[in-house]
């Protein structure tokens, strides 16, 4: 389907329309989405002005779910953090171990040991199937489809957080991965049911994508809905599903080839037409890709220890200087950003949280939509409330 | 035709839901209470203290050396040391907490406390049925409600407790030997000061202690 005109009067250099003029007569109505909204992911806000049912400004209001992680984190040492990144995007909390741990270990100058990278990007593979097939599931719901494709989502999701449970102790808090390693080594038992539920995945992606994808009522409200330019997407800093759906060519995967990414075989899913259904059916190829990594990462894992033997976990203290630790998240690009002055604290802790980052460019796409579409258009954004206020 | 998407999606759905009479692997609901999901073996919630023998105030394996306590991430247990000492397990005197407490509505699960114990005190439960009326007291465990048996630990977690023991095992051989040479080594030297008293003429008897000591070592 082709990208309709936009004829919108635009600012020089940014995509947001100059103004939406309300048409009709009367007043504006003014409309609190959330906090407690079905459809906002948590704890969200949108103050929505509305002329009709069409959308003239949207005020996201955040800050709901703050619990102070960053300060704590610089009151606390370095491994008392890592539990608490579990919390902030709760939907894939090895990804968030992995982001924290690389850059504690670029700060300290650890290398991790083969079979710990190897487990990480299974690990953070499976977690991005679980993240990619739930947020489908939630878009779909945002779309009225209240339950079904969601607990399709989820009967996978829980296969796999069986598997995160029987290595890690917990199914969503894993606290797993360390400085230097990860805290526990995987058994052949468990590598082989990740075998057996990987072998099941495709046969649930198929039938996700048969239930889904032709459906004449999504691709009615979901194709040329929610458009997010490029130079926009760029300008803004989304990352993420996001920007590859708006047709940019960026995944920290094979741009850093952090870990031992650069040794898999693996393509980049770009979308044409930059609107909700191009976001989903993104969502719906990266969950592929990563079925065919976690497949190379089984066949490939090398024996040997899953922790540096010299690392310390507590009471270190790294050289006074700074690390940016980024990895591609499900969600986008997670970064962390660590000060230390030689004591056992960091002194800066900053979060670079692409949920967050996603959102704010939430009112140039809902700008002059419909309202049931704003709901549509913040569930393709697939953002969590613990990763947007921490 | 429009509407096909529709009906293969409402084919889907029906495929399950026929499926689900005769394949187990598609109904995925367990009935909790009555039914219960296969336990895992490496699941946590929260900590208990672990002590060996009968008598759980005698054996437990804590020495109040507080490193937990200063390691919890939300900052959940609250020890006190002992000013005497008492002996433990094996008979050797140690400090002891007179008070060790875990609010478990504070605690989040995160097992820092078990990785950092030196003395494989603390462990993790798999009791997650908790729920109190009483939200201050009721969730805020004391010593005596905290300390689960060695053989509790190793009904819960097997394989854990197994390579725990192992490694307690050799430790304890190592002490042991340890002590020993120390002990034959005081003997030896108490020996030798006592030697030159007697005989400070001969001088051969002072390397005698010296050659004993290895043998002592190797016997062990």
């Amino acid at each position: 389907m082709a990208v309709a005109e936009d004829k919108t009067e635009r600012l020089p250099g940014w995509n947001r329309p100059r103004q939406v003029e309300p048409d009709g007569e009367g007043e504006l109505l003014e409309v609190a989405m959330g906090p407690h909204h079905p459809s906002t992911h948590g704890v969200f806000r949108m103050d929505v002005a509305l002329d009709g049912e069409r959308v003239i400004r949207l005020k996201p209001v955040f800050g709901y779910l703050h619990r102070n992680h960053e300060k704590i984190a610089e009151g606390a040492g370095y491994l008392a953090s890592m539990p608490f990144t579990d919390r902030l995007d709760y939907m894939c909390p090895l990804t968030n171990n992995w982001a924290y741990a690389l850059a504690v270990e670029k700060l300290t100058g650890q290398e991790v040991p083969e079979r710990a990278e190897y487990l990480r990007v299974i690990l953070g593979e499976l977690t991005r199937v679980v993240n990619h097939s739930s947020a489908i599931g939630f878009l779909i719901q945002e779309m009225g489809a209240s339950g079904t494709p969601l607990m399709y989502a989820f009967k996978q999701r829980e296969k796999i957080l069986d598997l995160f449970e029987a290595l890690t102790g917990a199914r969503m808090m894993v606290n797993y991965m360390r400085f230097g390693g990860c805290r526990v080594d995987a058994t052949p038992a468990w590598l082989a049911g990740v075998r057996k539920v990987l072998d099941g995945l495709p046969q649930f992606a198929d039938e996700f994508e048969n239930l889904l994808r032709g459906n004449e009522i999504l691709m009615a409200r979901t194709q040329g809905v929610g458009i997010l330019r490029p130079e926009l997407a760029v300008n803004a800093g989304v990352t993420g599903p996001m920007l590859r759906a708006s047709g940019v060519n960026y995944d920290i995967r094979k741009v850093d080839g952090y870990g031992i990414y650069n040794r898999f075989k693996f393509r980049v899913p770009l979308g044409e037409h930059f609107d909700v259904y191009d976001r989903f059916m993104i969502r719906m190829l990266e969950m592929r890709e990563s079925f065919g990594i976690i497949d190379q990462a089984l066949k490939d894992i090398p024996g040997g220890p899953v922790m540096d033997p010299k690392a310390k976990i507590r009471g270190f203290r790294p050289k006074p200087g700074e690390a940016y630790g980024r990895i591609e998240a499900p969600k986008g690009e997670l970064g962390f950003y660590l000060i230390s002055d030689g004591s056992p604290n960091p002194y800066r802790y900053r979060i670079r949280p692409p949920s967050l980052i996603n959102l704010t460019i939430l009112e140039d796409m809902c700008m002059g939509v419909n309202v049931a579409d704003v709901v549509l258009i913040f569930g393709s954004v697939d953002i969590v409330l613990g990763e947007v206020d921490r | 035709m429009l509407g096909e998407g529709i009906l293969k999606g409402l084919g889907e759905t029906a495929r399950n839901f026929a499926g689900s009479f005769v394949s187990k692997e598609r109904l995925t609901t367990i009935q909790y209470p009555e039914e219960r999901a296969e336990p895992i073996e490496a699941t946590r919630d929260f900590p208990f203290l672990v002590y060996d023998g009968n008598d759980w105030e005698a054996g437990l394996r804590c020495v109040a050396c507080q490193i937990c306590e200063k390691e919890c991430p939300p900052k959940c247990i609250y020890i006190v040391k002992s000013t005497d000492k008492k002996p433990d397990a094996l008979g050797k005197p140690q400090i002891y907490p007179t008070r060790f407490d875990i609010d478990i509505s504070v605690c989040m699960s995160c097992q820092i406390c078990v990785e950092v114990c030196p003395f494989e005190a603390i462990k993790m439960d798999t009791e997650f049925e908790l729920s109190t009326t009483d939200r201050f007291g009721g969730l805020l465990y004391d010593r005596a409600q905290l300390a689960r048996s060695n053989e509790y630990y190793h009904s819960i977690h097997p394989t854990e407790a197994a390579e725990v023991d192992a490694r307690l095992a050799e430790e304890k051989v190592k002490a042991d030997a340890k002590a020993k040479a120390a002990a034959a080594a005081a003997a030896a030297k108490a020996a030798a000061a006592a030697k030159p008293a007697v005989a400070a003429a001969v001088p051969a008897s002072s390397e005698e202690p010296a050659t004993k000591k290895p043998e002592a070592e190797t016997q062990k």
